[in-house]
């Protein structure tokens, strides 16, 4: 067992009803590292993150998260032994406001969410840790705006700002940047190395740019399959993903 | 721009509090009062079936789960704390703490063999188990069949107080209402309450945080459950009778009926349901079947039109929160 590799899949597969949508895949992510995941549209990289966090059941293969077999496990417990994901379309709690995201989070890790004969007010204890992290993704200035009425860029930021709460080892982002501006996307690109800085991410990115300067390890998914695997050099020089994907015009 | 946008949002929040607070006074204040004005057994009946509802919508209004089988824990908390005090000579107290824990019982059964399942399978699931508990109340001994439990001695409370006296009866009533109400808003806004708010809003989100979110929706169900049965133990007393009224299915149905009229998912809307349908059936019940002709109306008319209900209208038009 290498200690170097904080989640590992064997041989992953899912099938809906006869359509393989992930094929064999076997993954290492290396402990510190950023690695991406890309290829075109329905190439079956948001099932990864699917059956990777037991969203979904996988039809075939084993998951390994440090060291440990998951491949049973319930998707919240998953998250809780550190192994957290966000979600290709923006999950955020809309009626709630950006601070109740955000404690939400801070709320389960230490363990009052059965207390029904006490005041929500108790909550308020989270409120210093929950400021603090709405700050880092910037949104001091949206502290009590309902989650709903965030501009798309703010929404992904805050769902980053929840998912760091709960201080995951790992970090599965789905596309934490699609549909955002220039100006968001810088941010959230220095923030994501920001926070990797102590822990793992695992993302999905149609933007290569991002990916050329963000990742250090990236795997190229078609079909189902895994077409190449290295950095950026190397997996932007092979011809094969050059043909598959790189031609489709994402490049 | 962000600037601008902040400060109203930050004004509004504790104005929509205040409003339920006096809501809450004017309600305690009528309640307090109307016993001289109108029939206190009427009233009594009223705010057992406010009760009732309240729990309900617990469950519909903050969970978004529709459990068409509540007159299980309505009826059969009845059934026991009638039991209680006629062949156990209970204290009344004791009588309807029986009755209240047989429901909770039944709802931890319920609620684990229903609480995976989404949507109609869910409510269908309630409805079964209700209907089964309902043919066991049928045929049971000691729910006496058709005839129910009648002649419910309604005792003296603690041993001292003689409930006899419609007053003291009233009083009690009064306090059990008031406490199940303000410990149902506690629930709504207490760090499990926001938990269930989040489930509502995203449950994938709040599985992916690391919520285990079927356990909170169970012990939602056995909370709505239990005060479901703390208003069917108490009517029990007040009436004194049981029967199979309160534990056949229309009684889910017209617990649904009293919660859309009066407002889904707001605190008071199931109050106001309990007390229009209530009167309804009053003054209504010269004309006989038609009662339920007018009540099938009214529910069409609530689905189609005023989907908010009564209070939830008022709420959206003075922007506010009741
Ligand atoms: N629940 C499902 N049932 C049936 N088919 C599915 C299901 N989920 C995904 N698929 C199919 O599996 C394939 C892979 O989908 P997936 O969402 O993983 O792609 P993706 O790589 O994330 O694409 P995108 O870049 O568009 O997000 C697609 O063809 C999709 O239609
Ligand atoms: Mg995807």
């Amino acid at each position: 067992m290498n200690n170097d590799i904080i989640l590992e899949t064997e041989d992953l597969t899912k099938e809906f009803a006869g359509f393989v949508a992930v094929s064999g895949v076997s993954l290492k992510v290396a402990r510190g590292t950023i690695h991406a995941l890309i290829g075109p549209n329905g190439a079956g990289k948001t099932t990864c993150f699917n059956l990777l966090t037991k969203f979904l059941a996988p039809t075939k293969g084993r998951i390994r998260y440090k060291g440990r077999d998951i491949t049973a496990l319930a998707p919240a417990d998953v998250a809780r032994l550190g192994l957290v994901r966000s979600f290709q379309i923006s999950a955020v709690f809309p009626h709630m406001t950006v601070l109740e995201n955000v404690r939400i989070a801070l709320q389960r890790q230490r363990g009052t969410s059965f207390d029904f004969w006490r005041s929500s007010k108790t909550l308020d204890q989270y409120n210093e840790r929950a400021l603090a992290l709405i700050a880092d993704v910037g949104l001091s200035s949206f502290v009590e705006w309902q989650a709903v009425e965030l501009p798309y860029g703010r929404k992904r930021a805050l769902e980053i700002a929840t998912t760091l709460a709960l201080d995951p080892e790992m970090m599965l982002l789905d596309e934490p940047m699609a549909g955002m501006g220039h100006e968001d996307i810088d941010r959230i690109a220095a923030l994501i190395k920001r926070v990797a800085a102590d822990r793992t991410v695992l993302m999905v990115e149609h933007n290569l740019s991002v990916v050329e300067n963000l990742c250090d390890t990236i795997t190229v998914l078609t079909r189902g399959r895994v077409l190449a695997e290295g950095n950026y050099e190397t997996v932007s020089n092979n011809p094969e993903v050059r043909e598959a994907y790189m031609g489709t015009g994402h490049a | 721009m962000e600037q601008v946008a902040e400060a109203p949002l930050r004004a509004a929040a504790p104005a929509r509090t205040r409003s339920e607070t006096i809501a809450f006074l004017i309600m305690a204040a009528i309640l307090i009062i109307a016993p001289f004005f109108t029939y206190p057994l009427f009233l009594m009946q009223v705010m057992c079936f406010a009760l009732f509802a309240c729990a309900f919508n617990l469950l519909i209004g903050y969970v978004g789960l529709l459990s068409f089988g509540h007159a299980l824990y309505f009826g059969w908390a009845s059934y026991v704390c009638a039991h209680a005090a006629k062949v156990w000579g209970l204290t009344p107290e004791l009588a309807i703490i029986a009755g209240t824990l047989t429901a909770a019982g039944l709802g931890l059964i319920a609620g684990l063999l229903a609480i995976r399942r989404q949507g109609i399978y869910f409510a269908m699931i309630t409805l079964a188990l209700a209907q089964m508990m309902y043919f066991f109340a049928l045929q049971a001994k000691f729910t006496g069949g058709e005839d129910g439990i009648q002649g419910v001695p309604r005792g003296k409370l603690f041993g001292v107080f003689d409930l006899g006296h419609t007053m003291t009866m009233y009083v009690v009533v009064l306090v059990i209402f008031l406490g199940c109400f303000l410990l149902i808003h506690r629930i709504i806004n207490s760090p499990f309450g926001e938990v269930l708010k989040a489930i509502r809003e995203n449950e994938a989100r709040a599985i992916s945080l690391g919520y285990k979110t079927d356990r909170y929706k169970l012990m939602a169900f056995v909370l709505s459950a239990t005060l479901a049965g703390t208003a069917g133990a108490t009517k029990a007393i007040v009436l004194q009778i049981a029967s199979l009224t309160d534990v056949n299915w229309p009684m889910s149905g017209e617990v649904v009926l009293m919660t859309l009229v009066g407002g889904l998912g707001t605190i008071f809307g199931p109050v106001i349901g309990a007390f229009v349908i209530l009167t309804m059936q009053y003054k209504l019940a010269p004309v006989g079947e038609w009662v339920l002709v007018i009540q099938g109306v009214i529910f069409v008319a609530c689905v189609l039109l005023f989907r908010r209900g009564i209070v939830g209208e008022l709420a959206r038009i003075f922007k506010i929160k009741l």
